[in-house]
Order: structure tokens, then C-alpha cells, then sequence
């Protein structure tokens, strides 16, 4: 029995329509349906943060929302969001601070530390914290992280 | 050497990782990114108890499922794949069962694979194993590792006797005697809980036979490719060159992708069968029950001290528990019998011995994690020297700097055998005590106590075993290299490509290579590139693990840039018609040694020597490409040795303990990147802290693992996270000539017995002390009798 939805979205400013299982997650369809393996999965169950994604202009767990909720919806990924540069300062100062290891965790930090900027451009570190709490990485022990976030908030501030 | 000596070298660099700007845009390739034609899905059931007979298998429901391909059972699988048994030859005595991709007649943890379904995705593949009907019956579950040698406990391999798979026992000088003559005897009983690695990017591997030529092509997430192609090899019955293994990127790997899994075994044994690729991509909430677990200890410690500190001697009896299997092939015993030969290291006194237990019981496998038994080494000895030092009314610095081993005394060689080139104890305590401005944290600290506020300070001395050579496994008859290569060739365009056997999850692997190949050849790091992980073209090696990428790959790469780099000034000098000794390679030209005039770019001398050969003299071959290879010779493990210090806040009401702050001095040799050196200590000590405050793998009596999310799981977040201070001393191996050891590991060898220590010191004016991991606030409550 065939229980595909139509639907009709634009994902990193592209115009997609596909038939979707309607159980399917949003983070399944990016990476398996569209082919934009960027997002990741760690969990599944809204702990880890490697899944965040952007619709519309705010952050969400790919893994909590269904593809179906995303009917109409504008989804930015890492490869969107990279793609157009606006987090180039931020990646430059991930690489500089070695702000990543294995990287998985990357795309998701990124996308919710551009987010906590937007809000709060002068953050602190310990801000900076509480905000990536969601965010789970296993490899760095997060002190190089916070520094990347805090001084491209530096930096922006000075722009 | 001397071409890193004489300047215009990367070593000492903290230069930016090139590869990370894939990963940055989410361009990075993990295993479960990489998509085959007419590749199918596979999905496991898993049993829901923790020892159960199955009486029977019935698959009719899930077979007619649309979508399902294939409903496979233990029994139709074992002709194909051959079982297993982890035991290490040297380990005498030690007994495991034969284990199989899935479990053949009984089930021996809850979570053990027990029949896998193919479908075309991996939610059909679910759906199929909700529709496969086992009938159990189920068995008493074993799961205290106390009570698990008494008679009246069932026997899980019943074929083996009796639950123990390991029994040892170390002596040195006579701790009897030791104990007689002393002042004070400290008596200490400490509970580790078990936890593990929590990789982000859970296992995953994806086998792809192709019946046709028998060839089997597998990309996994791992560390050690060569061992996996080994065993692929040997148990599906394959020649070893027809098998390839490929890891591409590894969404970090903490020794938990370094071992045999039955469910990866099981994966390559579908293709094989199927003759389609499959994949496996572990799901949390397997993960939670599949992935080796690590550190469930009971260690019992006698401390034999003088009035003044001096330590006279110790007794350990360590009891560990390591589910139902010994883990293939590194076995499960390799924890335990570290963290007995680990735990007096740091200290001169002779009289020591120490007992191991290792036992079986009905819960998840346990086996090797980052810093395989050094934490449970040094949070024992620490806190016991902490104790004694409380006890004895004397100063926990100074009885450290009593009892160390003293610059004077190298080479030494520990009381259970292990053999110390030069360690730096004295240089590392004094430096972190700068760091830290220790001696004005203690003052806070005492004046706090007035208002209430309970802070406390614990110092952790370690040591880190790392660069291992042969001794580790290969002497026990695993098939685990001990030695790397390193391939270079010289591209016609005049840039290096350099294949290693040491593999990448994140820490630099690619980086540090690059670097130490750029200074041994003298180009630019832009113009190396780096390849790692593909058995089909790397030279031989044994991956990454135990701390021995920089200590062996490094070295490897060195002698192999050096080779390429005389074989180089032969071209040169060949097409310039001089002696290879007046010219050099600096900045990726060839210039006169003497004067740096500039003669010749390399761009040049590879068009010459692989388009015009025929320009060169008749005789002269050029050999553009060089593989050298390493392993450590002169010792069995070069050693590292650092000291930790953890600040923390206890909250006497909740028993909620805050980190305020925390320092570690560490010297791992030659450092070839101080940037990455530094964030792989950091990233080691939030997983040693996870451990000491947070992570606890839970079981019920019936051996159900409660804990089983990352809900109930609690990991290190970063608000928890205090500022990490990191500083070094630097002290060459001098066996090797690079000079480098190990950094791996350090950070998570000494971050538990330093936060152990500063929660006791907290709990001091109390009279409390705490001896378990994790430390909740339920440990600490009851610690003060609060519960
Ligand atoms: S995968 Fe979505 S939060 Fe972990
Ligand atoms: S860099 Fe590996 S999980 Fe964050």
C-alpha cells in the first residue's frame, strides 16, 4: 500500500517535490532522499544536535521533524549554508582554532552557533556554552569550539 | 634529524589542518554517506534478553514483507563465515567461547544480533525484524562480576567450566613485608562503572562482494584497516588481496572501532551470500548495547606508607567484569592487565603485587576504550596517595615529590617490568604547579570553607603507555601490525603524494604526516598530499590505537621522506652533473648546499626524469618512489607522563559537583603540532570527566541495560565544561629519531583520579570521601550521609 505524501519545498533555495513515506524524517529525507549528506545523524532521539538544519530561517532537529511537516517550508543545510558563504568567518575560525576533529559534529554546530549569533552578537563564553549544550561533541572537549564561536563574534563586532 | 633541527621545518608548528575544509561545508564522506548500486539494507534482531535459549526462529511473517530481500539465522550463516575466539597466546590460561557473526542456539547479552533482514531500506529492514518470531526460554542472567566464580552461579559457557576467562598474578619485592614495617595501612575499595565510547558517528560498514571475481570491497568506519581485512580474509575464506577495506572518513573512533563486532561480521557475510553490497549503519539505541563497553572494576588497594609519606608498598586485587565474550582480537583481558601493571608506575617504592580477576557475565562485551586501563590505574593510586597524604597530616605535593621516580634514576624499570627511557615527573608537577598558581588556589580554597563553600583541588600523576611495538599483540598470535609504512612518490609536476599506514579520525593524522614528510623532504606542507585507509594502496600498517600514530607513523614517514629526498638529489644531480651532496631541497626547489643559489625545481626534475629519461645518463635508473617502514625496537612502549589538577565545587545540599577549572601538563615528546596535541589532551580529558561525573552504563539484575539512551546516558555537554589549561615538557625518545611518542590518550588516562581527588578534597572537612565512578550527586549525598 503506497502512503507517499506529495510535497513541494525549496531546500537550499531549490525548488524540490517528491513523494515521501510519511514516517520518514526530515534528516532521512535530506540525506537519503536529496542526496545532501551534510546533516547528520547521532541519535535520533533530539540529544545530539549532529542533525540541526535550518526551515525557515530558524534551527530544528532534522531527526525530530518529518519530511511531511516540511510541505512548503524553506530547509537550509551545511551544504547551503556553506555554499553561500554566510558562515565563512565562522568555518575559517573552526579550522584555526582546530575547533573540529572527526568533523561530524561540524555542520550541526555551525548551523546553531551562526543562529546563537544572529541572537546574540556580543556573547559570552559561557552564552556561547548554554547555547551549544545541545550540541554533542565527543572529540574536542568543546574549549576550542567556544573559542571559534567567541572570537567570530569578535570579529563580527569589530566589521 | 638534522634537517628538522636545522630550521625550515614544520615540527613544533601548530599548523591549520587542511582537511578540515571539507569537513567544514559538509563535503566530509562517513561511511554512511557512501551510496552503491543496488545496495541493500540490513537490520538485526537483537536479543531482548540477557542469556536466553532460542527454541525456535520463525521468519515466514517478515520474508513476505515488500521489500524484504533476505531473512538470514545464525545457523545459514555459519558455513560461510567461520566463528572466533579471543584469547591472546600470551595471557596463559585465558578462555573464551567461540563466537559467531550471529548467536547459534543462545543468546548471551541483551542486544546480541541473532538474525539479520536485507530489505531495500533500512526502515523496511525494521519492519521486517519487528515481524521475526523467537521463542526463548529464558536463563539466570549472570551479571555480578562479585559472585560470579561462586559455585552456586550458573556457568555461561558451560563448555569452558567456570565464568573466569582470566586469572593474574604480579609480584614485586616483598609487599608483606612492606606492610609489616609501616607506620600507617590504608584499605580502600573502589567501584568503577561501566560506560563507553559514544562515538557521534555510530558504527557503520558497508561490504560490497562481487561474486564475479570474488572480491570483496568493504568501507568502514574504523581505525585499524588492515586488521579488518586480515580477519575478513580469514574467516569468509577470501585470499587477502581479494579483500580490500577502505575507511573513509571516522566520525571519531575512541578504540570502540577497533574491534570485532559480530553485526560487521555479519554485514560482509550477507554480501558474501547475497552477492549485492549491504549495509550496516548502527542506530543509537544498538549502539547502546552493541559497541564494546569499558571499566567496570573492582579494585581493592592496600597502601603500606611511613610517617613521613613515604610509600613502602601496595596490594591491588582487581576484579573486572567483561561480559559474556572476550572481544576478538585484542581480548578483554588487555584492561585489567594494564591497569594492574599501570598503577605503581609513577612511584619508586619496589614492594608491590597485585591479583587480577576477569570474569564473564551476561551483559554488553567489554574491551579496550581510549586509555585502555590507565584511568582506573591512576584514579586508584592517586586517591590512595591523596589518603595518605590526609591521613598523615602532610602536604599531597610533597608526597608525590617523595615518591617519584627522580630525574637520576632513568632508564628504570617499573616494579611489573615496564621500562621507563626518561620520564619527566618533577619537571611536570613543578610546571603545573605554576600554571595553576596551585599554592594561591589552595588558599581560596581554605578561606572559602569559612562561608560554607566547599571547593577542592585533586592532582593526578600518570603515565602513558603508547607506541607499542610487537610485544602487545603480536606476540599473543594476533595478527595486528606493530609497524607502519609510509610510501612517497614524487609527482611529474614536482609535489609529493604520501600514502601511510596510520589512519585518521580526527586527531590530524593526514596533518602531522604532511608536516613531518614536508621537513624531512623540504617542500612546502601545500605540495604533500596525504592519503590514509585504503588497504589497496597503503603501505602495510596497524591504523591507530594506543597512542601510536606520531611515535610510529611519524617515524615512518620521516625515514621515508629522507629516502625520497636522497633519491631526489640523485635526479638532481644526474641532470646537473654534480655530486648529490652539493645540492639541496629547501621550499620544493633544489639549490646549491653551499651557496642556495637556486638550480633546478622539482617541477622540472620530474619532467625530466619521467618524460626524458632518455636525457640521463645510460646507466642511472631514477626511483621516485619510496616506502620505508618502522617499528619501535629498542623498547617495548615509549612512554609518556603528565600530571592533572581538577578544581571543582561541591554543593553539600544537592551533592552537585561543578568543575571550575582544569590543568594538565603532559609531556609526549617531540611535538609535531602543539594546536593539535593540545585539543586531542582537551577532548581526552572531557571523556575522562565524562566517566568521573557522568556516563554510567546501568543494569538490572536480570542484566537489562537501563540506561540505554542518550536521555538516560548523560554525556559531557559544553556547559558543564570548565576552561582546560594545557601545558608541556618536552623530552625525545631518543630510540627513534624523530623523537616523538604518543598524546593520545594522556588526557583521559589521569582526568578521572584528578577529579576523584578534588571531590575528596572538597569533602574533606566532612570527613567523606567518595571511592566510585561515576560521582552523581546520589554518590556524594551518601558519601555525606545525607541519603
Ligand atoms: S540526530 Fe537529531 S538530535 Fe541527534
Ligand atoms: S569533532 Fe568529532 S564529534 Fe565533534
Amino acid at each position: 500500500m503506497d502512503l507517499a505524501i506529495q510535497i513541494s519545498l525549496t531546500v537550499n533555495g531549490v525548488a524540490v517535490s517528491r513523494r515521501v513515506e510519511p514516517r520518514q524524517s526530515l534528516v532521512d529525507f535530506l540525506r537519503y532522499g536529496l542526496e545532501l549528506t551534510g546533516s547528520h545523524v547521532g541519535c535520533e532521539h533530539g540529544v545530539c544536535g549532529a542533525c540541526t538544519v535550518r526551515v525557515d530561517g530558524a534551527i530544528a532537529r532534522g531527526c525530530l521533524m518529518l519530511a511531511v511537516q516540511c510541505d512548503g517550508c524553506r530547509v537550509e543545510t551545511i551544504e547551503g549554508v556553506a555554499g553561500t558563504g554566510e558562515v565563512f568567518d565562522l568555518q575559517q575560525a573552526f579550522a584555526q582554532e582546530n575547533a573540529l576533529q572527526c568533523g561530524f559534529c561540524t555542520p550541526g554546530m555551525l548551523l546553531t552557533a551562526q543562529d546563537l549569533l544572529a541572537r546574540k552578537p556580543a556573547a559570552s563564553a559561557q552564552e556561547i556554552r548554554e547555547a551549544l549544550s545541545g550540541n554533542y561533541c565527543r572529540c574536542t572537549g568543546y574549549h576550542a569550539i567556544v573559542e571559534a564561536v567567541r572570537k567570530t563574534a569578535e570579529a563580527r563586532g569589530r566589521a | 634529524m638534522s634537517r628538522i633541527e636545522k630550521g625550515r621545518s614544520y615540527i613544533g608548528e601548530s599548523v591549520v589542518r587542511p582537511q578540515t575544509a571539507r569537513l567544514l561545508a559538509g563535503r566530509g564522506v562517513f561511511t554512511d554517506d557512501v551510496v552503491l548500486p543496488r545496495m541493500l539494507h540490513v537490520a538485526f534482531v537483537r536479543s531482548p534478553h540477557a542469556h536466553a535459549r532460542m527454541l525456535s526462529i520463525d521468519s515466514t511473517e517478515a520474508r513476505t514483507l515488500p521489500g524484504v530481500v533476505a531473512v538470514v539465522t545464525g545457523e545459514e550463516m555459519a558455513p560461510v563465515c567461520s566463528g572466533w575466539v579471543g584469547t591472546l597466546a600470551h595471557f596463559q590460561g585465558m578462555k573464551s567461547a567461540m563466537q559467531r557473526p550471529l548467536a547459534v542456539g543462545k543468546a548471551s547479552w541483551q542486544g546480541e544480533p541473532v538474525a539479520a533482514v536485507v530489505a531495500e531500506s533500512r526502515a523496511i529492514a525494521e519492519d521486517g525484524v519487528s515481524r521475526v518470531r523467537v521463542e526463548w526460554e529464558p536463563l539466570p542472567a549472570v551479571t555480578d562480576p562479585e559472585t560470579a566464580l561462586d559455585p552456586s552461579t550458573p556457568v555461561i559457557h558451560p563448555e569452558l567450566g567456570d565464568n573466569l576467562a582470566f586469572k593474574l598474578e604480579l609480584k614485586s619485592g616483598d609487599a608483606d613485608a612492606a606492610f609489616k614495617s609501616a607506620d600507617a595501612v590504608l584499605t580502600e575499595t573502589f567501584t568503577m562503572g561501566r560506560h563507553t565510547g559514544v562515538t557521534l558517528e555510530a558504527r557503520a560498514i558497508l561490504a560490497d562482494f562481487d561474486p564475479s571475481e570474488r572480491r570483496l570491497t568493504v568501507y568502514h568506519s574504523f581505525q585499524s584497516p588492515n586488521m579488518m581485512q586480515d580477519i575478513l580474509a580469514r574467516h569468509l575464506g577470501l585470499p587477502e588481496q581479494d579483500v580490500r577495506v577502505i575507511c573513509k572518513d571516522v566520525g571519531g573512533s575512541f578504540g570502540i572501532k577497533v574491534h570485532i563486532y559480530p553485526d560487521e561480521m555479519a554485514t560482509c557475510t550477507l554480501s558474501v551470500m547475497l552477492g549485492r553490497p549491504v549495509k550496516f549503519t548502527a542506530d543509537r539505541l544498538e549502539s547502546f548495547v552493541s559497541d564494546i563497553h569499558a571499566r567496570e572494576h573492582r579494585v581493592k588497594a592496600e597502601l603500606a606508607v611511613k610517617r613521613d609519606g613515604t610509600i613502602l608498598g601496595m596490594r591491588v586485587d582487581d576484579l573486572s567484569g567483561i561480559g559474556p565474550y572476550s572481544v576478538y582480537p585484542r581480548t578483554s583481558a588487555v584492561e585489567g592487565n594494564q591497569t594492574i601493571r599501570l598503577t605503581p608506575g609513577v612511584y619508586r617504592f619496589r614492594d608491590y603485587s597485585a591479583r587480577l580477576s576477569v570474569v564473564f557475565q551476561n551483559k554488553t562485551p567489554m574491551c579496550q576504550y581510549r586509555a585502555v586501563g590507565h584511568p582506573i590505574a591512576f584514579a586508584v593510586m592517586e586517591a590512595m596517595v591523596d589518603r595518605a597524604a590526609r591521613e598523615l597530616n602532610l602536604d599531597p605535593v610533597e608526597v608525590r615529590r617523595k615518591n617519584y621516580v627522580t630525574a637520576e634514576m632513568y632508564p628504570h624499570t617499573s616494579q611489573t617490568g615496564y621500562f621507563f627511557e626518561r620520564l619527566s615527573h618533577e619537571e611536570a608537577l613543578d610546571k603545573l604547579l605554576e600554571i595553576s598558581d596551585y599554592r594561591a588556589l589552595c588558599a581560596e580554597r581554605d578561606a572559602r570553607r569559612a562561608h560554607r563553600v566547599y571547593r577542592g583541588l585533586g592532582l593526578c600523576a600518570f603515565i602513558e603507555l603508547t607506541t607499542p611495538g610487537p610485544a602487545f599483540y603480536g606476540v599473543g598470535g594476533a595478527r595486528i601490525s606493530s609497524q607502519d609504512g609510509c610510501t612517497i612518490k614524487l609527482e611529474p609536476s614536482g609535489k609529493l603524494t604520501c600514502m601511510t599506514g596510520v589512519t585518521e579520525q580526527g586527531q590530524g593524522t593526514d596533518t602531522m604526516i604532511a608536516q613531518v614528510v614536508a621537513s624531512a623532504v623540504g617542500v612546502a606542507m601545500e605540495d604533500v598530499r596525504v592519503l590514509t585507509g585504503d588497504t589497496m594502496v597503503s603501505p602495510y600498517g596497524g591504523g591507530t590505537w594506543a597512542s601510536r600514530g606520531a611515535g610510529i607513523g611519524g617515524e615512518a614517514a620521516l625515514q621515508t621522506g629522507k629516502a625520497i629526498r636522497a633519491n631526489i638529489l640523485k635526479v638532481a644531480a644526474a641532470i646537473l652533473q654534480c655530486e648529490p651532496e652539493d645540492l639541496d631541497i629547501r621550499l620544493g626547489k633544489i639549490v646549491d648546499a653551499l651557496t642556495g643559489e637556486v638550480r633546478l625545481d622539482l617541477a622540472e626534475l620530474g619532467r625530466v626524469a619521467y618524460f626524458r629519461p632518455d636525457t640521463l645518463p645510460k646507466d642511472f635508473q631514477s626511483e621516485l618512489t619510496v616506502t620505508r617502514h618502522y617499528v619501535p625496537r629498542h623498547q617495548g612502549f615509549a612512554f609518556t607522563n603528565g600530571i592533572q589538577l581538577s578544581h571543582v565545587e561541591v554543593d553539600v545540599e544537592t551533592g552537585f559537583v561543578r568543575l571550575l577549572k582544569h590543568w594538565c601538563v603532559e609531556d609526549c615528546g617531540r611535538i609535531i603540532n602543539p594546536r593539535l596535541v593540545d585539543e586531542q589532551i582537551r577532548g581526552a580529558i572531557v571523556q575522562g570527566i565524562g566517566a568521573a561525573l557522568y556516563e554510567h552504563l546501568v543494569y538490572d539484575e536480570q542484566g537489562q541495560l537501563l540506561t540505554g539512551t542518550m536521555m538516560d546516558y548523560l554525556v559531557p555537554m559544553a556547559a558543564e565544561m570548565p576552561e582546560i589549561v594545557v601545558g608541556h615538557v618536552e623530552t625525545p625518545t631518543a630510540y627513534a629519531e624523530g623523537g616523538f611518542k604518543g598524546a593520545g590518550e594522556a588526557g583521559t588516562a589521569g582526568a578521572p583520579g584528578a577529579v576523584l581527588n578534588a571531590v575528596n578534597d572538597a569533602l574533606a572537612p566532612f570527613g567523606a570521601r567518595v571511592t566510585s565512578q561515576p560521582i552523581t550527586p546520589e554518590v556524594v549525598l551518601k558519601a555525606l550521609g545525607a541519603l
